[in-house]
């Protein structure tokens, strides 16, 4: 008993003040890329064949993040003159579209849809189906329960059961094998219901992309209402954006 | 023993025309014997040349051995005798369509058609869900009542599917189904360009970037006569024992919370975040993402980033070892953990358990002490056996581990480590050779192999992460225990779902 409680005082209060201040994040984090446009066409196109996950649209010299798995290939063999990644995790969009960036990234609370927020701004409870990824994207889905980012006190919560939720949060390339227990899982939420889509496999395949055993993308199965990039996101890119949509 | 199989070394380039390419009898007799005599099987696969049908095995003794031969369509089932083959005959059969004849339990490993459009070993339409046309294994009996769990689990984890036979409360057998997470990692393997190689790698299982990208990089390296630097070496060692660190100490903090002590779930929880942030330090990635490149790494450890790591490993030690005692020291832990979900060590032998799980049945093979790599050929790694295979032995050898991997790191950041840092490339692979990596990750024995063609493209990349053997021994340790000590057991083995359905 006197053992438990030591280490009770020893480790003491650990949760984050997000979103009231933004905890540092170690420096070489890479988050929301920002883009050099008056680059010379030669970098772009360096910068473009040197991606593995070929997210560079030369033509209109913007990044998909969607595509994107913030390697930073484009950054170090540039020394940054075409892409730089910055410390900014909060780059979760609401639409495909806008992941594909220059780095400005339009407002998130102004995107959500505003039904959303006074249905779920309360009280939102997610289930969680994971399709095929590695199981990055689920572990630091599941830190967000512990005390550092103490998600319940948000009033949001990972549930067990599909008719005890008001959304699915889908993580990897949807295997084959793994695509009817995910529609299955859908139809068991009652509407109305979120798809949330973390992570660069659930966005586009990710580093699968082009494996006929998934799909291209988790919005060619299900209408996604909230895009969340990263490889896999960072915990508080998943929190700003269920606060921010949410909220 | 004489043996037609030749040794090689752990990331060992060989030309292809090295291995003894046997005669299939002559092939089985000899690996029958090496396993038979004790050996283990680290890759058994099979592959197509030129358009023929071929077979390679590396096992290991206290030495590594490889030999090869051609494949029949239909041959006797080598693990009707020895059963360490068992899972290797099933995935080749599904792989290729090549029927192990009286294999006990011939059984699709992931749910795929093969890729010689051979007729399917199972009689599977693939058109059809997993799991096709397959009948779950049946206790019959009037009090038998079945328990089926999945895909879809009730927390955030992966999908797959288990099928509980039960009287009252006893689990009389546990059959596993998985396959659900597959992605044909290997068929992407070969056929990306050089530049995807290293992001497949790492996302063959994320909470084994560092374990999968050390065996890729090694066998470019070793293919294409690279040496990484001393420095990359350290780093790339450091990268492991975080990476073993974080996994290791989140699995405490889960068998905390699966016997309801939640001080230690909730300390472990987090600090296990904070071994997660020191990988982020280093490269930018919580698992370790962008860090291990053919050639080295790409990110230094220069001497504020050391000092960092140094001073923030000095504050996390006395909490982790503090919680650590916390939870051992429970009787009412010790209460749940000892004799839970025993596998003997001779089922663990016979399943071929690695690491952790098999360190816990009392089989100390560590891959950093029989076949170092890296900066492992300096350190002195213990043998982290347990006798008792039980949950408390699986807790234990992970609480031994856990202080080993501190001390590691701490000795490694002892003094300046410099290194050249690489980027990606590309890179020319040489024509009909072969390399096998092996690395210790937290799971146990992660292997890649690499076979190229005439032309220096990767004609087979085999991939085998510890789950492939491991699983199995969860299945086992479920015989005759109460069906409510299913979630501890699968937490004391923690495995790979994506690793083994790649």
């Amino acid at each position: 008993m006197l053992n438990t409680l030591k280490n009770r005082f020893e480790q003491g209060y650990r949760t984050c003040s997000y979103p009231k201040e933004k905890p540092a994040v170690f420096e070489r984090y890479r988050g929301r890329p920002i883009i050099q446009k008056d680059v010379s066409q030669k970098i772009v196109e360096m910068c473009a064949n040197a991606c593995p996950q070929d997210a560079i649209d030369i033509g209109l010299k913007k990044i998909d993040m969607g595509r994107c798995v913030f390697c930073g290939t484009c950054e170090r063999i540039s020394n940054g003159a075409f892409v730089k990644f910055t410390g900014d995790f909060e780059i979760s969009t609401s639409k495909k579209e806008h992941l594909l960036t220059d780095g400005d990234l339009p407002a998130l609370a102004e995107h959500s849809k505003q039904h959303f927020k006074k249905l779920f701004g309360r009280s939102l409870q997610l289930r969680q189906v994971s399709a095929a990824g590695c199981n990055a994207c689920e572990a630091d889905l599941n830190v967000l329960a512990t005390p550092f980012f103490d998600l319940a006190r948000f009033g949001i919560n990972f549930v067990a059961s599909p008719r005890h939720s008001d959304g699915i949060v889908v993580t990897g390339p949807v295997s084959r094998n793994m695509k009817t227990a995910l529609l299955t899982t859908y139809e068991a939420i009652p509407d109305p219901k979120v798809v949330i889509a973390v992570g660069s496999c659930s966005i586009t395949g990710g580093p699968f992309v082009g494996s006929p055993e998934i799909a291209q993308g988790l919005d060619t199965i299900l209408p996604v209402d909230l895009f969340i990039p990263g490889c896999p996101p960072h915990p508080l890119t998943n929190l700003h954006a269920l606060l921010t949509f949410f909220k | 023993m004489t043996t037609a199989f030749i040794e090689i070394s752990n990331g060992e380039k060989l030309a292809r025309e090295q291995i003894p390419h046997l005669s299939f009898d002559e092939f089985q007799k000899n690996a029958l014997d090496i396993v038979k005599e004790g050996g283990k099987v680290v890759q058994y696969f099979g592959y197509q040349d030129d358009g023929a049908m071929k077979l390679m095995a590396v096992l290991r003794t206290d030495k590594l051995l490889v030999a090869g031969c051609d494949a029949l369509d239909v041959y006797p089932s080598f693990s009707q005798t020895c059963e360490p083959f068992h899972m290797f005959e099933r995935e080749i059969a599904e792989q290729f369509g090549i029927r192990p004849e009286g294999h006990p339990w011939l059984k699709m490993v992931r749910y795929h058609p093969n890729y010689r459009n051979m007729p399917d070993v199972f009689g599977n339409d693939y058109e059809q869900d997993i799991p096709g046309n397959y009948k779950y294994y049946q206790v019959e009996g009037d009090e038998i009542h079945e328990v089926a769990v999945g895909p879809v689990h009730a927390g955030v984890i992966e999908p797959g599917h288990f099928r509980f036979n039960c009287i009252g409360e006893r689990v009389l057998n546990l059959e596993i189904h998985l396959g659900y997470q597959h992605r044909a990692v290997e068929n992407l393997l070969y056929n990306v360009q050089a530049k995807r190689l290293p992001i497949l790698a790492e996302n063959i299982a994320g909470d084994t970037t560092i374990g999968h990208g050390l065996c890729m990089a090694q066998a470019v390296e070793a293919l294409t006569q690279v040496k990484p630097d001393r420095g990359a070496r350290i780093i790339r060692s450091i990268a492991l024992e975080l990476e073993r660190l974080a996994n290791h100490i989140g699995d405490l903090g889960a068998l905390s919370g699966d016997v309801a002590f939640l001080p230690p779930a909730n300390y472990f929880g987090r600090l296990r975040g904070d071994f997660l942030n020191l990988s982020l330090l280093l490269c930018g990635n919580r698992f370790g993402k962008g860090l291990v490149r053919p050639g080295g790494v790409r990110f230094s450890l220069p001497d504020d980033m050391r000092k960092i790591l140094d001073e923030r490993l000095k504050e996390l030690r006395p909490e982790v070892e503090h919680v650590l005692e916390l939870l051992f020291s429970a009787s009412t832990v010790r209460a749940r953990f000892e004799d839970c979900g025993i596998v003997s060590t001779l089922d663990a032998e016979k399943l071929g358990l690695v690491g952790p799980a098999g360190r816990a049945c009392g089989i100390p093979y560590d891959v950093r002490r029989s076949f170092p790599t890296e900066h492992y050929t300096r350190i002195a790694i213990p043998e982290n056996k347990k006798p008792s295979g039980d949950v408390y032995a699986r807790a234990r050898v992970r609480y031994d581990e856990v202080l080993q991997s501190l001390d590691i790191i701490q000795s490694l950041i002892g003094l300046p480590v410099e290194t050249k840092c690489v980027n990606d490339g590309s890179y020319n692979l040489p024509a009909s050779s072969f390399v096998v990596t092996l690395n210790e990750a937290w799971r146990g024995e992660v292997s890649h192999v690499m076979l190229t063609d005439k032309e220096g493209k990767i004609l087979r990349y085999k991939v085998k992460d510890p789950s492939f053997h491991n699983w199995n021994g969860l299945a086992m340790s479920l015989r005759d225990t109460g069906i409510s000590d299913f979630p501890l057991n699968n937490k004391s083995f923690n495995l790979s779902y994506c690793g083994f359905d790649l």
